[in-house]
C-alpha cells in the first residue's frame, strides 16, 4: 500500500520546498568526496577546494568504496547522496597506480549522473605555502571573476567541457546584485597544451587609476595546480535537449490590456470595479479605533440623534 | 584590436575567455609560467572589470550596487523544469460550470456569542465543543442523540475530503508534478523472502479464473449450466484457419500465392547452386585454353584433323611428359 506523507513540522515543509525544481536556478552545491584510496597530495586538493567553496559545499570525509562514476552501476550510491544532500555537481578523489592523484568533476541532472571529466593532478602548490597581505585574502562566498586562456577552450572538445564544468564549478551563485566593493577574488585558467590546464586562485588588489574603473592587480594565493585531462564522458544528445531548456523558451502569455502607440508609447487600460457604496464600512465602525474612544463617539452621536443598536459585548 | 576580437566577456558570470591566445614560447621555469598566466588573466579580468564597473550602480551603506545581466553562457540545469499542477476535480468540475472563487472574510459574526470569531481553526465559529445547545428538529427520532450526530457527520465530511485529496494527488503523481514536500511513501515494506502483498483481483480476472475452473468436467464445460458473472474460458490456442483449395480470384488465389512464395523462397536460398558464376568463368576459360592448346598442337604436327589420329599421338605424348617427370627427379636427386 501506498500513502502520501506530509512533514509534521513547518522547518522540514521549508526545507524540503527549497529543494524543489525552480525556474530560474540560481546555483549548484557540490559534493566532495573520495574513494577507497587517495593520496596526502589529494586529500589536500579535496579540502582546498571545500575551503573555497564553503558556503555551497558538502564534504564527505569517509571511504566510499562503490562510487566508480565513469562505470556502470558505479554511480548509484553516488546519485543517492546527491538526493540526499541536494547536491547537482560533485568533486571524486581517487589515488591509483593506473590514474595516480586522480579528480572526477561531474555534474547531475535530476539526481542522475549529466557529464564527466576525469583529471589529473600535478604541481599542486596549496594555500599555505602562499605569502601575501593577509588583509587581501578572499572572503567566503564572494562572487569570483573567472579568466580562461588559450585557444585549446575553444579547439579541443575535451577542454571546451572541462572550461564548461570548471565554470560551472567556481562561477558561485548566480547573482542580479552585486556589490561592487565585495569583489575580491579572480581564477585563472589557461589551456597549455591540448590536455593540460594550468588552474590558479588569486586575490584582487583594486588600485586607483583615476576613473570609475580601478585598475586590477592579481595576487596568487593558491591553490595551484595543473589538471591533465584524462577520460570525459558527454550527455547524450536527448538529455542535454531536456537539460537545456529553460523557462525562457516557453511561449510567453499575452499580455492583456496593454496596448503600444507610435507616438505615446506603452498604453494600459485600467478597469475600475463598480464602487459599492452602499456595503463600505463607516469610518466610526473602523476597527482599528480604540474601543473607549469607539463607544465615545458613538455614545456622542445616539445623545444627538436617534439612538443606535450597540453591539454586543458591552456585557 | 586582434585581441578584443577574440576575446569574450560573459559579465553575468563575471567571465572573460581570451581564444586568441597563446605563448609563443613556454617558459621552462615554473614561476615564469605562472606570471605570464597572471598577466594575462589581469588583462582579462580588467576587461571584465571595465564593463562592470561602468554599469549604472545604486549607492548602498556596504558599497555601490550593480545589477547584473544575465549569465550568456548557457549552461544545463540542475533539476528538470517545474511541471503544471494537473487541475483537481473540483477545479474541473468550476470551470465546467463557470464558478469562480470568492473571497471570504477570515473572521465570521458569531450569534450565539455575539463576538467575532475565526471561519475556520482555534477558537472558530459553530464548533461543536461551543454549541450548549441544539433545537429540536420535528425530523429528530427519539432516542438519538444530535450532538453525536453532528460529530460523526463531521467525521465524514473530513473522511470524505481526505479521499477526494488522495485521488487529485494521485492524479499528480501520475503528472510527475508532485510538490516536494509530499512524499508518496509505502506504508508496508513486503518483507524479503514472503510473498508481496496481495493484489486486488479485479472482477473481470475473477470471471475468467471462474470459467477456466468451470471447464474441469468430462465434457470440458460443454453442458454445464453457466453461473450468473461467469464468462466462457479464453481461448488460449491459435485460431487456425485453412485457406480455399479451388482456384479463383481473391481468396482463391491466395493459396497458389502462398505456394510460389515458399518456392520463391526455396529457390533463391539455392539459387547460388543453380548457377556459380565464377565456376562457370573458369569452366569457360579451361575449355578456351584447351582449345588453343589443341590447336596449336594441330599446327606443330602438321597432322590432319583426323580423330584416331589424334588419339594415337596422345598416348607418346602422355608417357614422354611422365618420363621427363622421373628425369627431372632424378637430376634432382
Amino acid at each position: 500500500m501506498m500513502k502520501f506523507k506530509t512533514p509534521k513540522k513547518g522547518r522540514i515543509r521549508r526545507e524540503l520546498e527549497k529543494r524543489a525544481p525552480r525556474i530560474v536556478e540560481t546555483g549548484r552545491k557540490t559534493l566532495i568526496l573520495q574513494g577507497m584510496k587517495t593520496s596526502g597530495l589529494l586529500n589536500s586538493v579535496l579540502t582546498e577546494i571545500y575551503h573555497l567553496k564553503k558556503e555551497s559545499s558538502v564534504r564527505y570525509t569517509r571511504k566510499n568504496d562503490n562510487v566508480r562514476p565513469f562505470e556502470s552501476g558505479g554511480e548509484t550510491s553516488l546519485e543517492f547522496f546527491s538526493q540526499k544532500t541536494d547536491c547537482s555537481t560533485f568533486v571524486f578523489g581517487s589515488h591509483s597506480k593506473k590514474r595516480p592523484d586522480n579528480l572526477i568533476i561531474g555534474r547531475m541532472y535530476d539526481h542522475h549522473i549529466y557529464d564527466l571529466v576525469e583529471v589529473g593532478v600535478e604541481n599542486f602548490k596549496s594555500m599555505e605555502s602562499f605569502v601575501y597581505d593577509k588583509k587581501l585574502a578572499p572572503k567566503m562566498g564572494s562572487k569570483p571573476f573567472i579568466a580562461f586562456i588559450g585557444e585549446g577552450f575553444e579547439s579541443v572538445e575535451e577542454l571546451k567541457h572541462l572550461k564548461e564544468v570548471l565554470l560551472e564549478l567556481f562561477r558561485g551563485e548566480v547573482v542580479e546584485n552585486l556589490n561592487l566593493a565585495g569583489v575580491d577574488r579572480a581564477y585563472v585558467c589557461t589551456a597549455l597544451s591540448s590536455n593540460r590546464v594550468v588552474f590558479t586562485h588569486c586575490a584582487l588588489r583594486l588600485k586607483k587609476s583615476g576613473t570609475i574603473v580601478p585598475r586590477m592587480e592579481l595576487v596568487e594565493v593558491g591553490p595551484s595546480m595543473d589538471l591533465v585531462l584524462r577520460r570525459h564522458r558527454l550527455p547524450n544528445d536527448g538529455l542535454r535537449k531536456e537539460a537545456m531548456k529553460t523557462a525562457a523558451d516557453k511561449p510567453k502569455k499575452k499580455e492583456k490590456n496593454v496596448g503600444r502607440d507610435v507616438i505615446q508609447g506603452k498604453i494600459g487600460k485600467v478597469y475600475i470595479p463598480d464602487q459599492q457604496l452602499g456595503d463600505m464600512n463607516l469610518p466610526n465602525k473602523a476597527k482599528g479605533v480604540k474601543r473607549e474612544r469607539r463607544e465615545a463617539k458613538m455614545n456622542k452621536q445616539a445623545n444627538g440623534h436617534a439612538p443606535k443598536k450597540q453591539k454586543g459585548g458591552s456585557n | 584590436m586582434e585581441e578584443a576580437r577574440t576575446m569574450q566577456v560573459d559579465l553575468g558570470n563575471l567571465m572573460a575567455f581570451d581564444s586568441g591566445h597563446h605563448f609563443p614560447s613556454l617558459p621552462s621555469s615554473r614561476e615564469e609560467l605562472i606570471e605570464k598566466c597572471l598577466e594575462k588573466g589581469t588583462e582579462l579580468v580588467q576587461a571584465v572589470a571595465d564593463a562592470l564597473f561602468n554599469l549604472p550602480s545604486t549607492e548602498d551603506v556596504d558599497g555601490p550596487i550593480v545589477k547584473l545581466p544575465p549569465p550568456t553562457t548557457k549552461l544545463p540545469r540542475e533539476k528538470h523544469l517545474p511541471k503544471p499542477k494537473p487541475p483537481t476535480k473540483w477545479e474541473l468540475f468550476a470551470k465546467a460550470k463557470g464558478i469562480k472563487n470568492r473571497k471570504k472574510d477570515k473572521v465570521v459574526y458569531d450569534e450565539q456569542t455575539g463576538t467575532w470569531k475565526r471561519r475556520y481553526g482555534y477558537d472558530r465559529v459553530n464548533d461543536d465543543r461551543d454549541v450548549p445547545i441544539l433545537e429540536a428538529k420535528a425530523t429528530d427520532e427519539v432516542g438519538s442523540d444530535p450532538f453525536a450526530e453532528r460529530r460523526a457527520e463531521k467525521k465524514k465530511r473530513v473522511e470524505k475530503q481526505n479521499k477526494n485529496r488522495m485521488q487529485n494527488l494521485k492524479q499528480v503523481v501520475k503528472a510527475h508534478a508532485l510538490p516536494s514536500h509530499i512524499q508518496l511513501a509505502a506504508t508496508a515494506l513486503p518483507i524479503t523472502g514472503t510473498q508481496a502483498a496481495p493484489k486486488k483481483v479485479s472482477k473481470d480476472e475473477l470471471g475468467n479464473v471462474a470459467g477456466l475452473a468451470a471447464t474441469a468436467t468430462a465434457s470440458g464445460g460443454k453442458f454445464d449450466k453457466k453461473l450468473p458473472g461467469e464468462k466462457k474460458p479464453k481461448h488460449e490456442q491459435k485460431h487456425r484457419k485453412f485457406l480455399p483449395v479451388a482456384e479463383g480470384k481473391g481468396q482463391g488465389s491466395k493459396e497458389k500465392e502462398q505456394t510460389d512464395r515458399v518456392l520463391n523462397k526455396l529457390l533463391a536460398k539455392n539459387s547460388h547452386e543453380i548457377l556459380n558464376v565464377d565456376k562457370a568463368v573458369s569452366m569457360y576459360k579451361v575449355k578456351k585454353e584447351k582449345k588453343r592448346s589443341k590447336q596449336k598442337r594441330d599446327d606443330s604436327s602438321n597432322s590432319s584433323k583426323l580423330k584416331p589420329q589424334k588419339k594415337v599421338q596422345k598416348k607418346p605424348f602422355k608417357k614422354g611428359s611422365a618420363k621427363k617427370g622421373s628425369e627431372k627427379k632424378g637430376k634432382s636427386k
